[in-house]
């Protein structure tokens, strides 16, 4: 090799050693805080899940797989998780084409478009604490004041305990309104972003192929153009799902504590962690479980809309 | 032939003129029902005790209790002042944080060539996949073998580290024009200052965006508080009005004045940078 190729081969490693000091000098304070507050918790939750470890952060005692099996055997845990899965199933679908039904609305309007959208954007400003306790006590308070109930009143219907009966479980109204309202905004933001990229030539196309503006647009321009977005917005409204403690913390527990119905296993986990058993091991043991069942639900859907996108171009 | 495609034309118009009507109709109708909870919140912060739980209903009080905020902020049992103090301490603190950390990061992975920076990115964007709240019982743990618990500081440096801040800015940076550094490379700036001196200012309105959304998330953020808080010194704003609404006793005009005063600073960020938190959350490049 020449000199002047080594030189040359000299300097390029030297800038490259220079690029990479300076990529780390930016990365690495956040990637170092990742570790630090998220990948080390993550480990250690494993880890303590597999010890019985009562009131401390230093487990005691080699359990195995001890506790996931109590939490699988215990009706609480596992009536939680299918608490979780009712109100996703539910959720999910409702809010989607709430806020999908909200976008087309609002991207149709010619004048006060704005207005809207901030209107039905603004619950966003709120938290799950302050909806829940509107909620709680004035729209659907169980005795006469509420809205709810003085609305029913004016018709002569019977008062309604909505929080506390559960039969019928008219807590489930509650609770899917007050995240209904909190969200729909949000997502319907996204939508009309979406809605805002569909090329206008798609629908002068469709147009001049006799497609008639409503129902026969929206399914075959529309929808299919929203694509990406609906695969986000599902995604996301699936995570927030089984992230939910605040509203039902806030909605159902009392001085008392929380009644043994629509537990999400968030709460379920909360109680037994940091209640009075500090049961870190099983609580360890149940948030493995239930990053397990995200990661699989996130993935599955990942490649359940993946597949599709292949049919759809072959 | 063309006179009937003149009426259905003429026909369909009226259609489509209905059709509006109805839809504007329907939007209004959605819009004051949307605004139903902020009325009532209001409603009840200015109503006395026995207006809010009567069983006659109104729809006005009859007169406003401006006196409810003075009783707030005099009830000594909840330490309301102070818990605005640390929401806001916590809010703008977190907030400028994630800005600094997640934008340098953004940066780096975006714009300084190094051969893993891919692996980097995707191991900062697994973390999404992880819900934060899965990991709470262990971080309590990590958190309180620091002797965080009922800090500030235990409340604040976990939630600098937002994957989803720095995925933000990760793709705006690939989209910056490429010029503006390069002139900033002649003149002889290093990536620290052509970042600080010339990204950066150029960059406001996804930093205002980020922004927002990070310090609404970090205003109404209940979960982490709740567990970290144990004191109430260290309570937030939103641990504050839950401990009002589990509580045996109930003063609710001082809950609804309380609920309504805790998201004036959201509605006051939320006026000033709305088009930015809409370009943001469009931006977010969920796609």
């Amino acid at each position: 090799m020449s000199r002047e190729k080594k030189q040359k081969q000299g300097k390029r490693e030297k800038q490259e050693s220079h690029r990479t000091r300076w990529f780390w000098v930016f990365v690495g304070p956040f990637l170092l805080g990742l570790v630090v507050f998220t990948y080390v918790p993550l480990g250690w939750s494993v880890y303590l899940s597999f010890f019985d470890a009562h009131n401390t952060v230093t487990p005691t005692e080699f359990v195995g797989l001890g506790n996931y099996t109590a939490l699988l055997r215990d009706d609480a845990f596992t009536s939680s998780l299918w608490t979780f899965c009712l109100f996703t199933l539910f959720i999910v679908p409702t809010t989607y084409a709430a806020s999908l039904a909200l976008a087309l609305m609002v991207n149709r309007l010619r004048r006060a478009q704005a207005f809207f959208r901030s209107v039905f954007f603004l619950p966003a400003a709120c938290s799950y604490v302050v909806a829940a306790l509107i909620w709680k006590m004035s729209l659907f308070n169980g005795v006469r004041f509420g809205l709810a109930n003085t609305l029913l009143g004016y018709v002569d219907a019977d008062q309604i305990a909505w929080l506390s009966t559960t039969d019928p479980p008219w807590y489930w109204l509650v609770i899917v309104t007050v995240r209904l309202w909190l969200q729909a905004g949000f997502y319907m933001i996204l939508f009309l972003a979406g809605l805002q990229r569909i090329s206008p030539t798609l629908y002068e196309a469709a147009a001049v192929d006799g497609a008639r503006p409503g129902w026969q647009v929206f399914r075959h321009i529309t929808f299919p153009q929203l694509r990406t977005t609906s695969v986000a917005v599902v995604l996301l409204l699936v995570i927030n799902a089984f992230q939910a403690f605040d509203e039902f913390y806030n909605l159902l527990s009392d001085a008392r504590g929380y009644p043994p119905y629509a537990r999400p296993p968030l709460v379920y986990l909360y109680y037994l962690a940091l209640g009075q058993g500090q049961n870190l091991g099983l609580g360890s043991a149940g948030a493995v479980l239930l990053a397990l069942i995200v990661a699989v639900v996130t993935i599955g859907q990942a490649r359940w809309f993946g597949l599709g996108r292949k049919e759809a171009d072959a | 032939m063309s006179s009937r495609t003149g009426n259905s034309g003429l026909r369909d118009d009226g259609l489509v003129r209905a059709g509006r009507a109805l839809r504007l109709a329907l939007l209004v109708a959605l819009a004051l029902l949307f605004l139903v909870p902020f009325y009532l919140l209001v409603r009840n912060g200015l109503a006395t005790e026995q207006e809010i739980t009567s069983p006659d209903w109104t729809f006005f009080p009859t007169d406003l209790q401006w006196g409810n905020v003075t009783e707030l902020f005099e009830d000594s049992s909840v330490p309301f002042a102070r818990s605005l103090l640390n929401s806001a301490l916590i809010a703008v603190a977190t907030t400028l944080g994630t800005l600094v950390l997640a934008s340098l990061a953004g940066y780096g992975l975006a714009r300084i060539p190094y051969r893993h920076a891919n692996k980097v990115f995707y191991a900062i964007l697994g973390t999404l996949m992880v819900p934060a709240a899965v990991t709470f019982v262990p971080s309590f743990v990590l958190v309180s073998s620091l002797g965080w618990v009922s800090t500030l500081r235990g409340l604040i440096v976990p939630t600098l580290f937002s994957a989803f801040a720095c995925f933000v800015f990760r793709q705006y940076f690939l989209g910056f024009p490429g010029e503006l550094e390069d002139a900033a490379r002649v003149d002889g700036l290093g990536y620290w200052r052509t970042y600080w001196r010339v990204v950066v200012p150029n960059s406001r309105p996804v930093f205002a965006a980020v922004g927002t959304i990070v310090f609404i998330g970090a205003w109404n953020s209940f979960l982490w508080p709740l567990v970290i808080g144990q004191d109430q010194n260290s309570w937030t704003v939103q641990v504050a009005l839950s401990s009002f609404t589990t509580a045996q006793v109930v003063r609710l005009h001082e809950l609804f004045v309380a609920a309504a005063v805790s998201i004036l600073p959201l509605l006051l960020v939320f006026l000033l940078f709305q088009r930015w938190i809409v370009a943001g959350v469009e931006r977010s490049g969920i796609d």
